[in-house]
């Protein structure tokens, strides 16, 4: 430590006749201007990372001292609790589902709204509201209702003469189902991604395609897909830890339990309940680090995966 | 007769052209009209009586008085408490943390695209990584230290990590600054301008447009945010309206479905005016930046 501190003293001194303002306002304001950020990082996010890292080998309820246990959370996560399977089970199940059936969607929506032309900004703002407000509690009430009893399809199966009276929320195979729908109708942010990835593909590429008699398949899996490849990669990875981590919504539409019979304990909800409901930090804790492996493998591998379907353009030098 | 077939040709192509746009704005509004449809559900329901919200068998019914109740009913709140305390709550966390978000995303980000420390390149990856790790991670630790700091039941949890900057942000102000003309500042330097004076009066004017998607999200994220306030405030005095919301909606208690919807309406009105006034802000943000909204 001291003879880093020598040698920082070293790097910054050069010149020991150099006034120290000078050094200051050349080799040190970096740091003023970071400042804030620096606090952040150590404080608020690497600090309480280690923190958490102890913790998960520890038994801890908040109200003594964190206690020594080894891996025995661990060991109770994937061999004595049943729920912590059924929540990865869950969420995967959604990651795997809502993920691409989000992202072909809204390049569906992306590609007609892309038509020259044709005056689009109108429709493009009012899909895209939802995903503005889609997180906000309030949303997540109106959900609850349109798919309870008295909602939605029941009103539809009852204009065609079916009187209906199905809880989707209530029912153990279609609630999670409820959720999905609720993050597909936030499609507007990947739509405006792909938008504006569509906008950068020149013309010029399409005429020559049609001239030559490309079809419209071959058009799009010629074209459009390979260019817009860097974006959807981005927008996959991205999706999928948002993915990974829903909470809020789940939370009010199943009034924090993630009912019915555990159908829809997503991954955070049960790391959730685990922390202030059990008051089981140590398992949680746990939980909150195998959940960052996981999603640190997954996008390791959509990455590493990614030079076989993933084409750069500007390696051919624009 | 060629003259005549041409002349058909191109009639028979208008019409088709015509049709394929009438067809794709048919398109359009139907998914406009499914995207707006919950929205529409709730405000309509929010001036309509109890048994009126649940007894109707239609879709879509406007409501047959339009019944202010629900609004002065939901105002009332609960605990003591009325919800222009909620209002105020959510208004003072928004704006004091998107104000520590221009604050702390401009003034990182000016350090690390405008000067030159020991360790700036591994500590601007530090940033980018950081970027990917998850709040629900270091949400339990995050807790534990604000509760050990007595911290918790105040404002601080919610407003203290934008003002230390959220590397989202700070990278985007980065990205936004890097392309501003170094021959500025250079220029300024030569008339004898400080660091904090590159900052205050070049740096700071010229990022407007990068704050102001900051600014949008960050308000954004603040208003809508759900699990930061569960945890940390648990006192009516202090709920926001997210929190409040909840309460209204839980289950196990909820008597009043009206009031609730009503007070869903009014808890997404200033999103809707951020929305519709800054529109073009936003819009941009998402497409090159790919933020979350």
């Amino acid at each position: 430590m001291i003879f880093f501190i020598k040698n920082l003293k070293a790097a910054i001194f050069m010149d020991r006749k150099t006034p120290f303002s000078k050094v200051f306002e050349e080799k040190l304001i970096g740091y003023v201007f970071i400042l804030p950020w620096l606090i952040g990082v150590f404080g608020l996010t690497l600090f309480p990372m280690l923190v958490s890292m102890y913790i998960s080998f520890c038994k801890y309820d908040l109200l003594g001292l964190p206690k020594f246990i080894g891996l025995k959370n661990f060991y109770f996560l994937f061999f004595q609790d049943q729920k912590f399977f059924t929540s990865i089970k869950i969420t995967f199940f959604y990651v795997v589902t809502a993920v691409p059936l989000r992202l072909v969607f809204s390049l569906i929506i992306a590609m007609i709204l892309n038509r020259r032309g044709l005056n689009t900004g109108i429709y493009r703002t009012v899909y895209y509201l939802p995903s503005i407000i889609g997180s906000s509690v309030a949303v997540a009430i109106v959900w609850r209702e349109l798919f309870g009893t008295n909602g939605l399809i029941n009103k539809f199966t009852a204009l065609f003469g079916y009187e209906t009276n199905i809880s989707f929320i209530g029912s153990q195979h279609a609630a999670i189902w409820v959720i999905i729908l609720l993050y597909m109708w936030e499609f507007g942010s990947s739509m405006l991604i792909f938008l504006a990835g569509l906008q950068n593909i020149p013309e010029m590429y399409y005429e020559a395609a049609k001239i030559e008699g490309a079809g419209f398949w071959r058009r799009l899996f010629g074209i459009t897909i390979p260019l817009l490849s860097p974006i959807l990669l981005f927008n996959m990875i991205n999706q999928m830890i948002h993915g990974f981590l829903v909470f809020t919504q789940v939370y009010i539409i199943t009034g924090g339990k993630g009912g019915p019979i555990d159908s829809t304990l997503v991954y955070a909800l049960y790391m959730f309940r685990r922390a202030f409901e059990f008051q089981d930090m140590g398992a949680a804790s746990a939980m909150a680090w195998i959940m960052l492996l996981i999603i640190g493998a997954l996008s390791l591998t959509v990455f590493t995966t990614s030079k076989y379907w993933v084409y750069y353009e500007s390696k051919e030098g624009k | 007769m060629d003259e005549l077939k041409l002349h058909d040709i191109n009639n028979d192509r208008f019409n088709k052209k015509l049709f394929i746009k009438i067809m794709l704005h048919a398109c359009y509004i139907l998914i406009g009209i499914t995207m707006i449809y919950p929205l529409l559900w709730l405000f309509l329901a929010s001036f309509k009586t109890q048994p009126e919200i649940f007894s109707s068998t239609n879709i879509i019914s406007l409501p047959k008085k339009w019944l202010i109740t629900n609004y002065i009913e939901g105002w009332k709140g609960f605990g003591n408490e009325t919800f222009g305390v909620y209002f105020l709550n959510t208004i003072i966390i928004s704006t004091v943390a998107t104000i520590g978000a221009i604050f702390s995303s401009s003034v990182v980000g000016f350090g690390f695209a405008r000067t030159r420390f020991f360790g700036k390149g591994i500590l601007f990856s530090l940033m980018l990584s950081t970027m990917m790790i998850p709040y629900p991670i270091i949400m339990i630790p995050q807790y534990l230290i604000f509760q050990k700091l007595r911290l918790v039941d105040t404002f601080v949890p919610l407003i203290l990590p934008s003002w230390l900057g959220t590397p989202f942000h700070i990278f985007l102000v980065t990205q936004f600054m890097r392309s501003i003309p170094k021959e500025l500042d250079e220029s300024a330097v030569i008339d004898g301008c400080s660091k904090f004076g590159l900052y205050f009066r070049i740096l700071l004017p010229l990022s407007q447009s990068a704050l102001m998607t900051v600014a949008i999200f960050s308000f954004y994220w603040r208003w809508n945010d759900f699990t930061q306030a569960l945890i940390y405030l648990n006192k009516p005095r202090l709920y926001t309206l997210s929190i409040a919301l909840r309460m209204f909606a839980d289950p196990t208690s909820v008597s009043n479905w009206g009031a609730m919807f009503a007070m869903s309406v009014l808890s997404i009105i200033p999103v809707f005016f951020v929305f519709f006034f800054l529109q073009r802000h936003v819009t941009e943000g998402i497409s090159t930046t790919g933020i979350k909204g």
